[in-house]
């Protein structure tokens, strides 16, 4: 998987990023590197603050401290229309999917294409259908509105959306929670497709053992305020720090390990 | 790069050749779409096309598809075509873009305006069947409710009521208060100076007393109860409706009218003939004051004219009607909330329509009253 970081280039680099709601400081000086082009899983306890790095990262929520540079660009530092220009290169999915619950499923893929793109109304339908079947729906769930979509379905459909002006770099808030393991683990085939058709990086906030194990390039683990660690499942699981080694080595995460290993010695033995 | 040509064509034998040149992405897909989309008309002739992608920079899912689309047009004219030199990391895109089954598009195209237009109107009729035979099944609902908590007093939610009664009825009070004191001065001011050309200034009291007691006092605060707390309620019920907070109450053997419907109602049955009454007290302070200040009709000769221009019948039409308003309103609100479906905007356009029917059906009672009121002789 990714062993040479030295040459891979960043395209989000966090130093130091603290975040705070009240007197309550949640993030405590984090670091984070994310390479293009891999699967970043990024895990830590519920309540953590795995999403408000995410959500930091995104702009949606101020930090106290620290830079964030995406693109290699300082996002402080970015007048309003830098900003809009990089936000054009990243798509978000979030947890609950976030449709617009009054426009239907081609309006709502076709929502950022039509402000940024000005492309013909005729154009527009084709590439809604064509991301709606790269995220493995059809064109009969064009007309229907979010709420008579299954959970299933909304993801995909949020999935498409991000994707909608091809960018690169998506973020993915626990994209598998809320599925089935079937459907959990045909959505990580689906964001592994993806990511290596579109060339995408991935960075997936997630508590999905069975997704770290299986799509994720690297894994960065997020406690007490910190990025204590990030690097390959291996190194993860070769971790002593207490936390770590409950969280990759505790009953429910050998379950998921252990299948993994099942299924892949026999084909690398 | 924009306005550069993405296509370089050049006729070999009975060959078109081809070359795709530039970055096929998002940003020039424009461009990129008006050179493909005339391309399969203009060689309708041509037999075989090849197409060289070797020398396209970048390619992302609209060049992909924009490509496909060229592909898909050309062999629908009859010309093998082949693509050649496409860089293998875009492999699996390409790929992808061939599997997309555009047919279930076509098929959505149906009817035209006017069977829709006759067919909306329909749908809008229907609907006002609907929405009163919604309203009469609350009803039944509301006093089987009831009937179940006679039977068993102690099941009655008196904490919910309580704190509705807070919300419609206390907090509403300073709100009232100030409107319909204006309200009073106004009609005080406004009788004053028409009544004053014929000399009648002190038929002015007889006028607010009336008009106040019997039927402003009572439509203001409905107005304002259906635009506060209408609104309120369809909103509330409609939000814990989106997020099956109701479906929840439900499989937990609860039922939502007993628990979450007929509290509000009480409330509002309960707190609208007190609003009411302080409404009217505020109108017709307004009114005396401004008799006073504006009329020169000084306070104790006010009130001894009010006494004899109405009667305590006065009075109790207009506390009469306040409880059978309030129900409306609850009623349409409740009806309304549990209407909502899953959409931010459904719950706006349910609320709205709280408030629209509710504050149209109270002014409908309002007529029936006056002509049940005339009839009987109050």
């Amino acid at each position: 998987m990714a062993a040479n970081n030295g040459k891979r280039e960043t395209i989000i680099e966090a130093r130091g990023v603290e975040v705070g709601f009240g007197d309550r400081l949640v993030l405590k000086g984090a670091d984070l590197d994310v390479y293009r082009g891999e699967i970043l899983g990024f895990v830590g306890g519920s309540g953590a603050g795995k999403s408000v790095l995410m959500r930091t990262i995104i702009g949606l929520i101020k930090k106290r401290a620290g830079t964030i540079k995406v693109f290699g660009q300082d996002l402080d530092q970015l007048s309003d229309e830098e900003r809009r220009a990089i936000e054009r290169r990243w798509g978000v999915l979030f947890q609950q999917g976030a449709l617009f619950s009054s426009l239907t499923v081609m309006e709502n893929l076709q929502f950022t294409v039509r402000e940024n793109l000005h492309l013909p109304q005729r154009l527009m339908n084709e590439l809604a259908v064509a991301k709606l079947e790269m995220v493995g729906l059809d064109a009969s769930v064009c007309n229907k509105y979010p709420s008579e979509l299954s959970g299933g379905m909304t993801k995909r459909v949020a999935l498409a959306r991000a994707l909608a002006l091809d960018p690169e770099i998506v973020f993915l808030d626990e994209p598998t929670s809320g599925l089935d393991p079937i459907g959990a683990g045909d959505f990580d085939t689906l964001i592994a497709t993806l990511q290596r058709v579109l060339g995408l990086t991935v960075y997936m906030v997630t508590h999905d053992l069975d997704s770290l194990s299986t799509v994720c390039d690297r894994i960065a683990v997020l406690f007490d305020g910190k990025v204590i660690a990030a690097g390959t499942m291996d190194a993860m699981l070769k971790s002593e720090q207490p936390w770590m080694k409950e969280y990759f080595r505790g009953k429910r995460a050998r379950a998921a390990i252990g299948a993994r290993e099942a299924a892949l010695s026999p084909g690398n033995g | 790069m924009n306005g550069d040509s993405f296509l370089q064509e050049s006729m070999q034998g009975d060959r078109l050749a081809v070359t795709g040149v530039g970055a096929w992405t998002a940003a020039h897909a424009r461009a990129l779409d008006s050179q493909i989309s005339g391309f399969a008309r203009r060689h309708r002739g041509v037999k075989a096309i090849s197409i060289e992608m070797g020398r396209v920079e970048k390619l992302d899912t609209f060049g992909a598809w924009l490509l496909e689309k060229l592909v898909r047009e050309t062999e629908a004219n009859g010309a093998r075509t082949e693509v050649t030199g496409l860089k293998q990391d875009y492999g699996a895109l390409i790929k992808e873009m061939h599997q997309v089954d555009l047919d279930p598009l076509d098929e959505r195209r149906a009817g035209n305006s006017f069977t829709y237009a006759l067919s909306s109107i329909g749908e809008n009729i229907s609907s006002v069947g609907v929405s009163l035979s919604a309203m009469v099944n609350m009803l039944g609902a509301l006093v089987t409710a009831i009937l179940r908590e006679l039977t068993r007093p102690g099941s009655f939610r008196m904490t919910s009521l309580v704190h509705q009664l807070d919300m419609v009825a206390w907090r509403a009070v300073p709100i009232v208060l100030l409107i319909t004191f204006l309200i009073g001065c106004i009609i005080a001011q406004q009788g004053l100076f028409h009544f004053r050309k014929f000399g009648a200034d002190v038929y002015v009291v007889d006028m607010v007393g009336i008009l106040v007691l019997r039927e402003l006092g009572v439509l203001i605060v409905c107005i304002m109860v259906a635009g506060r707390s209408g609104s309120a309620y369809t909103a509330e019920l409609g939000s814990m409706k989106m997020r099956e907070e109701i479906d929840a109450l439900k499989t937990m053997g609860f039922d939502p009218t007993e628990v979450l419907i007929l509290p509000r109602i009480l409330a509002l049955i309960i707190g609208v003939p007190i609003l009411t009454f302080i409404g009217s007290m505020a109108a017709l302070y307004g009114g005396g004051l401004v008799c006073w200040l504006y009329g020169g009709i000084a306070p104790d000769i006010f009130l001894s004219r009010l006494k004899e221009a109405i009667a305590l019948n006065t009075f109790q039409v207009g506390m009469i009607k306040a409880p059978f308003m309030a129900l409306v309103i609850g009623v349409v609100a409740c009806v309304e909330g549990l209407k909502v479906k899953g959409s931010a905007e459904s719950l706006g356009r349910q609320t709205t329509a709280s408030v629209v029917e509710a504050i149209f059906l109270v002014i409908v009672m309002d007529g029936l009253f006056a002509i049940f009121f005339a009839s009987i002789g109050m």
